[in-house]
């Protein structure tokens, strides 16, 4: 394989991988900050053992996001260095900027989160875990900046063939940023409290700590279904924007290679065949794609074949179509996980409003369970569409892929590093897979003594 | 003063940060296998360095972050060019942020003897091939004329690099050992204090060749000789200083001068390096500058406004956090790690 191929195949398990554990910390960082709120204004040291408990997978998530993020960082030098000359002036600024702004943020927080229970106030220790929380956020806004200057370049000049920055409010009001930003990080909320619902109904499944668990639900499916429900009023904002500016990734995601008439129905299921250009067997919703780009129903959206011409004449010869099945499918994993995600949380709020929480239906609680898996899968997903939907580009119209990686680097190295990175990233998985199952069957009232001392550590002694 | 120096600037005291204080804690890491006799004193140690590492690494995050932004083309072709070295520092870097967190959660001694080793090495190879990285700067890498770096592995190790990695693992342990003096308290403090002086000596003939070879074999002090001799003279005047402090048990002092020494030993290769970022080994004409390397005027603009409005907060609270814990750490207390 050439160095093109694996640098790529690095960058995606190196993303993917890292993806899993940012939207946890983002999701569960405001879910325990919003439960240590809840304990220092009413004292009730429940809320307290809540943020504890919580907090105790936040930071196994926490440790494994970190870690990888430094090889988030330092992969654009190492595999994609022509793209880091293009680009740097634009795309490492916000990248500068989130370590500044919200990495030293997090990291000093978090520390006088971990160490500060009994040395800080309660008030300086809550504001502690919301300035992770609004770490986190801060660090979502300025990394999507960079990677919506990806989708849709702005505020740059090419000077001396690179592109330079000329404005950074074009950049941060970039209108590709204003619908990625929302729809990224209410996924992450919805992400952290799925997290919490799932394992909560798997404990109280088990009826184990029911009060505890049912709480810790409640908070979580409230959380849970407004941002559900966020991201797909954001995705919307998006799929409009992406009509606009990326309409080859929006047709390819319809695997529409012609016209798509007027109105445009949304295809549910299709049988693509890449080769010969067209679909078949195509199960559509009339209207619906009409009202996906231009929230009416009516409106044509342009195929693949009529964008094709239409690039190859503003750039020049070449093969604009991104690969299809996976763009197509990956957007309807997405769309579908998403879907289901708030059906769940929709009958969860159901049955708090009804006050039957005391006897859930066992079904519901088995699938709030494995709920959990949900939004991983469509985070997965929506980025896959959104990465490989812009190919064959890095920078939409400015750079592709081929011209992005390293010259000086060989195929052996990045096989080396690959073959090093993925073990580590299935070791890690699987070590924290294994701690999140030790800790959440502990559960929460076995936490004072884990390390066997016979003290209680939250009584001050010295 | 331009941007592009005053960017130079900035990023030499990101690192020259990075190595003070995750130098600290990368000897402190180290610790865990050469000093700890038991697991209380190695969760001691450990613990003692829990609030602080995640923070004291992001300087090296930001560090990196700014090279991107500010000089792209330094950037690219260092994390290209040492794509190896980078690998393997990366890996020790993920196995111990982990190791910190993980190695509490069970208590299977097999389990923690598998975090301490991720630790220990963690905390020994990183230091140690950004030692060799920073050395091979200022010696000249085989660098073209489109600022693609081919280096084999005899440009990346060789006796001058593997000197200074050496050099910089030990004064790494030794600043961490005059950190412990300041968290512990008892039998491991008087023991850190001895080993602390004991390393004195061969880290100082370290130093001393380290010194000699960059005279013979760089053109740093042909460049910069006059302000390189003051920063020698006075790492010299700081060494002496360290040990002087151990005797008399002013330890706080004494983590000060062996931080003094390493911010001393980390400033220097800048100095040498400026106004090169990195230096060609096949032709001057190829070296990379803080002109030919940076950004834009308006992006290093930017970039100054938002670095020089948030560091003081950054700094601030950072130094309230040592603060906070700024007590011993007690084997009776509760351990979080």
């Amino acid at each position: 394989m050439d160095t093109v191929m694996l640098s790529r195949i690095q960058f995606a398990s190196t993303t993917i991988f890292h993806y899993f554990f940012v939207p946890v910390s983002i999701g569960l960082a405001l879910l325990i900050a919003i439960m240590e709120t809840m304990y220092v204004r009413k004292g009730n040291e429940e809320y307290k053992r809540m943020a504890q408990f919580w907090g105790k997978l936040f930071l196994i998530n926490f440790a494994v996001g970190v870690v990888t993020g430094i090889l988030q960082e330092f992969q654009f030098g190492m595999n994609w260095s022509d793209y880091s000359r293009f680009v740097g002036d634009v795309f490492g600024a916000p990248l500068a900027i989130e370590a500044l702004l919200a990495f030293f943020l997090e990291s000093t927080f978090i520390g006088i989160w971990i160490f500060g229970w009994d040395k800080v106030s309660k008030r300086i220790h809550l504001l502690s875990i919301w300035l992770v929380a609004f770490g986190t956020m801060l660090s979502a806004f300025w990394i999507l900046a960079a990677n919506s200057f990806m989708q849709h370049p702005v505020g740059f000049q090419i000077n001396n063939g690179r592109a330079e920055m000329n404005d950074i409010f074009a950049l941060i009001t970039n209108g590709q940023l204003l619908v990625e930003f929302p729809h990224t990080v209410l996924a992450a909320y919805a992400t952290g409290a799925f997290l919490v619902t799932g394992i909560s109904a798997y404990k109280l499944l088990k009826k184990q700590d029911v009060a505890f668990f049912r709480k810790s639900f409640e908070i979580a499916a409230i959380v849970g279904i407004i941002s559900s429900f966020g991201v797909a009023v954001a995705g919307h904002a998006q799929a409009q924007y992406l009509v606009e500016t990326q309409p080859m990734k929006m047709a390819a995601s319809e695997g529409l290679w012609g016209e798509s008439g007027d109105p445009a129905p949304w295809t549910v299921f299709a049988n693509i065949d890449t080769e010969n250009q067209t679909s078949s067997g195509e199960v559509q919703i009339p209207y619906l794609l009409s009202f996906l780009s231009y929230s009416k129903f009516s409106g044509e959206v342009k195929g693949m074949l009529e964008l094709q011409k239409e690039y190859e004449l503003a750039y020049g010869p070449g093969d604009y179509i991104p690969p299809v099945k996976t763009t197509f499918w990956s957007f309807r994993i997405m769309v579908a996980a998403g879907s289901l995600m708030i059906a769940l949380g929709v009958y969860a709020i159901y049955l708090m409003w009804r006050k039957k929480m005391d006897k859930p239906n066992t079904w519901f609680m088995r699938f709030m369970f494995w709920g959990l898996l949900l939004p991983p899968i469509a985070n997965t997903s929506g980025w896959i569409m959104t990465e490989i939907g812009r190919q064959p580009w890095t920078v939409f119209g400015l750079m592709t892929t081929e011209d992005s990686v390293s010259p000086n680097i060989t195929s052996g190295q990045v096989l080396f590093s690959v073959i090093s990175f993925t073990a580590i990233y299935a070791i890690l998985g699987a070590v924290m897979i294994g701690l999140f199952i030790k800790v959440i069957k502990k559960g929460p009232y076995a936490m004072d003594n884990e390390h066997g001392e016979s003290h209680d550590p939250y009584n001050k002694e010295d | 003063m331009s941007l592009n120096e005053l960017w130079f600037l900035l990023i030499a005291v990101l690192f020259v940060g990075f190595f003070f204080l995750e130098g600290f804690d990368f000897g402190v890491g180290m610790e865990t296998q050469i000093l700890a006799k038991n697991d209380t004193e190695r969760r001691v140690l450990i613990n003692s360095i829990g609030p602080f590492w995640d923070a004291n690494e992001v300087w090296l995050i930001t560090g990196a972050g700014a090279m991107f932004a500010a000089f792209p083309h330094w950037y690219a072709t260092l994390f290209s060019g040492f794509y190896i070295p980078f690998v393997f520092a990366l890996l020790a870097l993920i196995a111990r942020g982990v190791a910190f967190e993980f190695r509490g959660k069970r208590d299977s001694k097999t389990w923690q003897k598998t975090w301490d080793v991720c630790i220990f090495f963690g905390s020994f190879l990183p230091p140690f091939l950004l030692a060799v990285v920073f050395a091979s700067f200022i010696k000249g890498l085989p660098i073209d004329g489109d600022m693609q770096m081919y280096a084999g592995f005899f440009d990346i190790v060789n006796a001058y690099t593997v000197v200074a990695g050496i050099t910089v693992v030990l004064l790494c342990l030794v600043h961490g050992l005059m950190f412990t003096t300041l968290r512990t308290l008892g039998d491991l403090q008087e023991r850190a204090r001895k080993l602390a002086q004991k390393l004195l000596i061969p880290l100082a003939v370290l130093l001393v060749a380290f010194v000699i070879m960059t005279y013979n074999m760089t053109d740093i002090f042909d460049k910069r000789g006059t302000l390189l001799w003051i920063v020698v003279a006075l790492g010299v005047v700081a060494y002496l200083l360290s040990g002087y402090f151990m005797t008399k048990k002013k330890d706080g002092y004494a983590f000060g001068m062996t931080g003094a020494v390493m911010a001393l030993s980390v400033a220097s290769i800048f100095i040498g390096l400026f106004p090169r970022v990195m230096i060609s080994s096949l032709d001057q004409a190829f070296n990379l500058t803080i002109t030919n390397a940076a950004s834009g005027h308006y992006s290093l603009k930017v970039m100054t406004i938002v670095a020089l409005t948030l560091l003081p907060f950054v700094l601030g609270y950072q130094i309230w956090s040592y603060f906070i814990f700024h007590k011993r750490v007690h084997e009776k207390e509760h351990l979080e790690y």
